[in-house]
């Protein structure tokens, strides 16, 4: 019977060449799936790939939707480097959209130079208070922060959803689910003048390099590093662990948060019902891809956000259906865990004993 | 469209097709369709699809359509909106109201492309806005709820309360008060035009307070199916769902977007394109009932003799004396309500149980 071994000591080239490897096997998989549905592979392929980046505007929207996802990723990557496994970034990046989004309505009038570091402000305490919540439950019930993180990121899709319909509807929409437009001033500057093109696209490196910086270089970032891959040894060096949660989930929420704060503010322009695809859930994808390197979730973050626009290409040009974004995605998941395996495991044929 | 797009390649693959014939007159004019769901639906946007297909069927080659699916409501959609207008579309049907302010912005940004913004109110030189009275059908299944009806309660499952959807709540509220004075309809909003688990459980929980009688504003034939669970009565919405549900579906109301499709597609073609505004009841042929199934004969007679009556004008649905929900006029006796009034609607009638908020 085929069974799985470990190898030892994992071969470092290959822990990062993984993702390259899964990215190569995702596309001739894709292919190889709509070669047998009777579409020209190649075509496909390279139109969900590469026909977005050459579209008018196609490098602007691969930005704007690789921002929150570099920025989540990011945080994500502290956190499950540090063994604090919060899966319910999507809660967090809503409760940073809320509480900025709840600001900017406040303060219709606010200039910039007061409006745009207040929202800051806002997205990363609204999205680190919600984490908290997590980490107090573990720290002080050892409730698992999977199972909490994530139920806690539909009560936020649910308060959501009830501030929008609610109290916050814009009085002037004709009952549709929205609030009023936030004020041009809360939007911030543009990089581009009449482009979407956010504040949040200069954070999102910023934050990775910084982030790479404290895990690399910092005393803590050593900590977060210990507790994960070594519990124990943290525990006889004498780290406070629970810190250590308390600070993993606060950085991971606040930057989900931070990030939910630029798409509705810099992006949307206003709160509806639907913040986004789900950019909470993809961050997840985005910080594996990246190796939980805060520097590898820049490209894996592009990657992500390049799914999304092919999707779109894909329809426009192919007539395909939009569930290629979600199969891409799904298989490009696959085939990374699937590399995982195989770098740190060797198949085996053994006979029964 | 795969079959067509195969023949493309053999064309182009081969060479020979083309030779010693006369060269094709022209580039096919390139038509865009943004849907808020699935295709596949079987509802709202199925149906917009098909206006598609007859005007495909209609101009052949003349023309090239392209539809994007799946697009939710918001600043998504502008960048769908741009993408069919950077890519050398022509004319662009957006077809749900979320789309509206994104249309409006893409319209400025490109004047000459035409725009269609399927349910909204805000137009341009390039842009029109069409829709359909469908609280015109509502108030006929309202009057067939109130002769079937056992328990006087019928279950109504809305998206948002948008004009349209509270128009809806009303109309029907008012079909079955003309027949059963002391009948009720309970609501339920699932913040989604597309959702089939949503919507499910929103009808049963509806069938749980007592509704008998089924019916929806959203896309999706999961409310007819489950009522047809509880062995009660539903009716379609947008399209003939009797096939969803063939003991259960008492009738729907179908949109008809396919002879607005091939003529603004004509239009378009012919150069005689121009902005304006429609909101077509049954007398337009966009609306039309599906076959008053699943009750008695005489019941079917008076629910075809009331889609007769709106459609030559006599009944005009929203007529006074209309009470709301507190029992305060919205319209006096012998009024009619005008269209701004209709499209602004943001009141429910006397009988109609919930809130709007």
């Amino acid at each position: 019977m085929l069974s799985l071994s470990p190898r030892g000591t994992a071969s470092g080239f290959w822990r990062y060449a993984a993702p390259v490897l899964a990215l190569a096997l995702t596309a001739l998989t894709t292919g190889a799936l709509f070669a047998a549905m009777g579409r020209p592979a190649l075509l496909t392929v390279t139109t969900f790939l590469i026909t977005p980046l050459l579209a008018t505007g196609g490098l602007e929207a691969l930005l704007v939707k690789a921002a929150p996802l570099v920025m989540m990723g990011v945080g994500l990557s502290i956190a499950y480097r540090a063994n604090v496994w919060n899966i319910g970034a999507e809660g967090q990046y809503i409760f940073g959209a809320l509480a900025a989004g709840g600001l900017a309505l406040a303060l219709p009038a606010a200039p910039g130079w007061v409006i745009v570091p207040l929202l800051i402000a806002a997205g990363l305490v609204g999205g680190a208070g919600y984490a908290l919540i997590v980490a107090w439950l573990r720290t002080r019930f050892n409730a698992n922060e999977i199972l909490t993180s994530l139920m806690l990121a539909y009560v936020a899709q649910y308060l959501l959803v009830y501030l929008v319909t609610g109290p916050w509807r814009d009085p002037e929409g004709f009952g549709f689910p929205q609030t009023a437009l936030f004020s041009d001033a809360a939007g911030g500057p543009r990089l581009i003048e009449g482009s979407n093109l956010h504040l949040g696209l200069i954070f999102a490196p910023l934050i990775a390099l910084a982030a790479w910086v404290m895990l690399g270089r910092s005393v803590l970032g050593f900590q977060f590093r210990v507790m994960g891959q070594a519990p124990r040894a943290a525990r006889f060096a004498g780290f406070d662990e629970n810190r250590l949660i308390w600070l993993a989930m606060a950085i991971s929420g606040g930057l989900a948060g931070l990030a939910g704060m630029f798409e509705v503010t810099g992006n949307q322009g206003q709160l509806t019902i639907n913040l986004g695809p789900g950019y909470g859930f993809t961050a997840i994808i985005v910080g594996f891809l990246g190796r939980l390197h805060p520097l590898g979730v820049i490209p894996a973050g592009l990657l992500l956000a390049l799914t999304y626009l092919g999707g779109d290409a894909a329809q426009m040009n192919l007539g395909l259906s939009s569930a290629i974004t979600g199969i891409f995605q799904g298989i490009l998941l696959f085939c990374l865990l699937g590399s995982d395996v195989l770098i740190s495991h060797r198949l085996q044929w053994k006979r029964r004993p | 469209m795969q079959r067509r797009t195969f023949g493309q390649l053999l064309a182009a693959g081969t060479g020979v097709a083309a030779l010693g014939r006369p060269a094709v007159a022209a580039d096919p004019v390139k038509i865009g369709f943004v849907y808020v769901g699935p295709v596949g639906d079987f509802g709202w946007t199925y149906q917009h699809d098909v206006g598609r297909q007859a005007a495909v069927a209609k101009y052949g080659n003349a023309i090239k359509t392209t539809f994007i699916e799946n697009v939710p409501d918001g600043p998504d959609s502008e960048k769908v909106i741009a993408d069919l207008a950077n890519s050398g579309h022509k004319l662009i049907f957006t077809t749900s109201f979320g789309f509206m302010n994104h249309t409006v912005k893409i319209a400025k940004r490109f004047p000459k492309i035409f725009f269609e913004h399927a349910t909204g109110y805000k137009r341009d030189t390039n842009l029109a806005t069409y829709n359909i009275r469908f609280y015109q059908a509502r108030y006929v299944q309202g009057v067939i709820a109130g002769h079937l009806s056992k328990t006087g309660i019928a279950g109504y499952i809305g998206s948002v309360p948008v004009p349209e959807v509270v128009q809806g709540i009303n109309a029907f509220m008012l079909g079955m008060r003309s027949v059963n004075p002391k009948a009720r309809l309970k609501f339920i909003l699932i913040n989604s035009w597309y959702d089939p688990p949503k919507e499910g459980d929103a009808a049963k929980a509806l069938m749980d307070q007592g509704a008998d009688i089924i019916t929806q504003h959203t896309d999706s034939p999961a409310p007819l199916q489950a009522a047809a669970g509880r062995g009660i009565k539903g009716f379609g919405q947008a399209t003939d769902m009797i096939k969803f549900a063939p003991t259960t579906q008492l009738s729907a109301a179908i949109d008809l977007w396919s002879p607005y499709y091939t003529k603004r597609i004509g239009q378009v073609l012919d150069g005689t394109w121009k902005t304006g505004v429609i909101w077509g009841g049954f007398d337009s042929g966009l609306l039309e009932m599906a076959p008053f199934t699943n009750m008695p004969a005489d019941i079917a007679a008076i629910a075809t003799a009331t889609v007769a009556a709106i459609k030559s004008g006599k009944n005009k649905v929203f007529t006074g004396p209309i009470l709301d929900q507190a029992g305060a006029s919205k319209l006096a006796a012998g009024a009619s309500m005008d269209d701004a009034a209709l499209n602004s609607m943001q009141w429910l009638a006397q009988g109609v149980e919930g809130k709007l908020t």
